[in-house]
């Protein structure tokens, strides 16, 4: 996919240069940025009230779903259109831990998530990957929807269209503490999760994996022709993006102790890539911000229109994609920029 | 187990009249596709609102060829606006760009029935109410015509494209839309009337599938997905693949769900095209590229 900014390779190169010279003024900026909004996260719940902590919350874990579908869409190029999968099954995952094994166990819940999502994202990674392009979106709507299927009518497991409730599993270091989760250590626990997810992706994108993934963007022929194997680069990088997704799916499972299959639906794989359209593809940041716009837009509509708020968002969103292509904060950048 | 042979046959009638009402859905997409490279989302959503329109209008006026035309009519005029308000300034970007922007009109599309019209299912009432006798089945007329019907409407809009003047240039414009422009088409307008003609096909079928299956507003998901597997199986762009995929994925279905639940038998049609995507990726009914 085409992303703004790449247009042509001299723009490109004056751009590098540009950014090596001011490379060091915006790494501080950069890290200044990081640690303001950390300390904002850090101290939000302690002064919002309820709804709003609860809301900054979700914020935080919708972000983190649409920060890992951000490694395909925005730095390898490839759109998901099944993001929910993963998701999905993470939270699936976790819930499995949390009902079978007793008293129920955070780390497990964590580790059988992931381990569900890895599965899951190993075996569509092998097939979608093989495919580009509209029949890469494709393939992936179409798994989100065969594993959809299968969850919403193998009743007897999963609970079929009631879904599965638990109880939340206390945080729990081992010989340290041992306590049940209130909505601040809750929304702190999240928080240090999506940090270290973040800081992790960003590591990846900024290695010569993420080069590589980027170049696949850019131009996938050339990559293949310079001599790297293209296909084994995208499984990676839907594994990681699958995995990701699962850690979200396990946060959101244990913050409402109920799992559904609507989660594996395809409204959310939607929701992900409007998170993505709307706050900037291929940043990272973006997205997380592009999901705070959506459920800021959709709390604020919703009070109004109820469940038409989608009615404008809808109109939002396909305006932005045929005018604001590098969403909110691409073209935050850019005004500020200029 | 043995699969009594009635049941097979019920099956295969049933397989072949939701084929042509797919390859009706199916040939819309596979043409706008062909022609501008836009892989249309919501095109099982202006499926949902011709069958919407259609219900209306019979509720209205109690012709159903009236409201079959109506619908097809509106829902042309609303794809042409579409069209050229969304997807004009879309030319040329990469086609993922498109799915994106329709996903959004999808989306409005859905929320808009279900403003206009409220979230319970309507009865379009069948036009042909005789039912002939199938084994242990009264088996109704209309769903025969409805097969033979769409099969009429892709048979005239084949030789459309074939002899009719306006259908070469659809079929110049799909070959190379710039020396199609440097022949004198007007391209543009090209580009918009074949929106208009994919999305007056969607509403037929919506109509069409009505007495059938009831209208509701989430519907268009349905047929988004099925039409995306049929063009995929059948080769992106190509119509007559389109067409026999549709057949194809219908049976294959109707075949699936004598075992299994029918919401299970989606599953079937989902392997189907994972395979194609896998082994042949150009499409199961299209001669092999050489």
């Amino acid at each position: 996919m085409s992303v703004p900014g790449g247009s042509g390779s001299s723009n490109h190169f004056t751009a590098r240069l540009a950014r090596r010279t001011a490379s060091a003024r915006t790494a501080t900026t950069y890290w200044l940025g990081f640690a303001v909004v950390l300390a904002l996260l850090i101290v939000a719940p302690l002064v919002l009230p309820e709804f709003w902590r609860r809301f900054v919350t979700e914020i935080l874990i919708w972000g983190l779903l649409a920060m890992s579908s951000d490694i395909l869409i925005g730095y390898t190029g490839m759109v998901s259109f099944g993001h929910s999968v993963f998701f999905g099954i993470g939270m699936y995952g976790a819930a499995a831990a949390l009902l079978t094994v007793r008293p129920p166990n955070l780390w497990l819940a964590l580790l059988y998530g992931l381990v569900a999502a890895g599965l899951v994202a190993v075996f569509v990674a092998y097939f979608s990957t093989r495919l580009r392009d509209i029949y890469f979106a494709i393939t992936t709507l179409v798994f989100s929807q065969i594993f959809y299927v299968i969850i919403f009518t193998w009743t007897e497991v999963t609970g079929g269209e009631n879904g599965l409730t638990f109880r939340q599993p206390p945080l729990a270091i081992p010989g340290v503490l041992s306590a049940a989760f209130t909505p601040v250590t809750l929304h702190w626990f999240v928080l240090g999760v999506v940090t270290l997810s973040y800081l992790l992706l960003r590591r990846v994108t900024q290695s010569p994996f993420g080069m590589v993934l980027q170049s696949i963007r850019e131009n996938e022929p050339r990559t293949r022709a310079i001599g790297y194997h293209v296909e084994r680069y995208k499984i990676v990088a839907v594994m990681l993006s699958g995995l990701v997704a699962g850690l979200a799916g396990v946060l959101y499972a244990i913050q409402n102790k109920f799992v559904a299959p609507d989660f594996v639906f395809f409204v959310v794989s939607g929701e992900v890539v409007i998170f993505n359209v709307m706050g900037g593809m291929g940043t990272l940041v973006g997205p997380v911000a592009g999901a705070a716009f959506f459920l800021l837009l959709r709390e604020g509509l919703s009070r109004f229109w109820t469940e038409y708020y989608l009615i404008p968002v809808g109109i939002i969103f396909t305006l932005m994609v045929i005018w604001i292509p590098q969403g909110l904060l691409g073209f935050a950048k850019r005004r500020l920029n200029q | 187990m043995a699969i009594p042979f009635d049941q097979i046959l019920i099956q295969t009638v049933n397989g072949l009249v939701n084929g042509m009402i797919l390859a009706l859905v199916a040939s819309g997409l596979t043409l706008i596709f062909g022609i501008m490279d836009v892989v249309n989302f919501a095109h099982g959503d202006l499926v949902m609102l011709g069958a919407f329109v259609g219900a209306t209008t019979i509720a209205a006026t109690g012709s159903f060829w009236l409201a079959f035309l109506v619908a097809a009519l509106v829902i042309a005029v609303f794809g042409a606006a579409l069209q050229a308000s969304t997807l004009r300034p879309l030319l040329g970007r990469d086609p993922l760009t498109t799915i994106l922007a329709t996903f959004g009109i999808s989306l409005v599309l859905q929320k808009y029935a279900l403003w206009q019209w409220g979230p319970s299912a309507r009865k379009i009432q069948e036009p042909i109410t005789g039912q002939f006798a199938m084994f242990y089945l009264e088996y109704p007329w209309y769903r025969v015509a409805t097969a033979f019907f769409a099969g009429a409407i892709i048979g005239a809009f084949w030789l459309f494209l074939k002899y009719g003047r306006y259908g070469i240039w659809i079929r110049a414009t799909m070959q190379d839309r710039i020396m199609a422009s440097a022949m004198g088409i007007p391209v543009p307008l090209v580009h918009t009337a074949v929106f208009a003609i994919g999305a007056a096909m969607a509403a037929a079928s919506g109509v069409l599938f009505g007495p059938l299956g009831g209208v509701t507003q989430t519907m268009g998901f349905d047929f988004t997905l099925r039409a995306f597997i049929v063009v995929v199986v059948g080769g992106m762009g190509n119509l007559g693949g389109s067409i026999l995929a549709a057949i194809f994925i219908s049976l294959l279905e109707a075949y699936a769900s004598i075992i299994v639940s029918p919401s299970q038998a989606v599953i079937v049609s989902f392997m189907a095209l994972i395979l194609t995507l896998l082994f042949r990726p150009t499409g199961l009914f299209v001669p092999t590229p050489k």
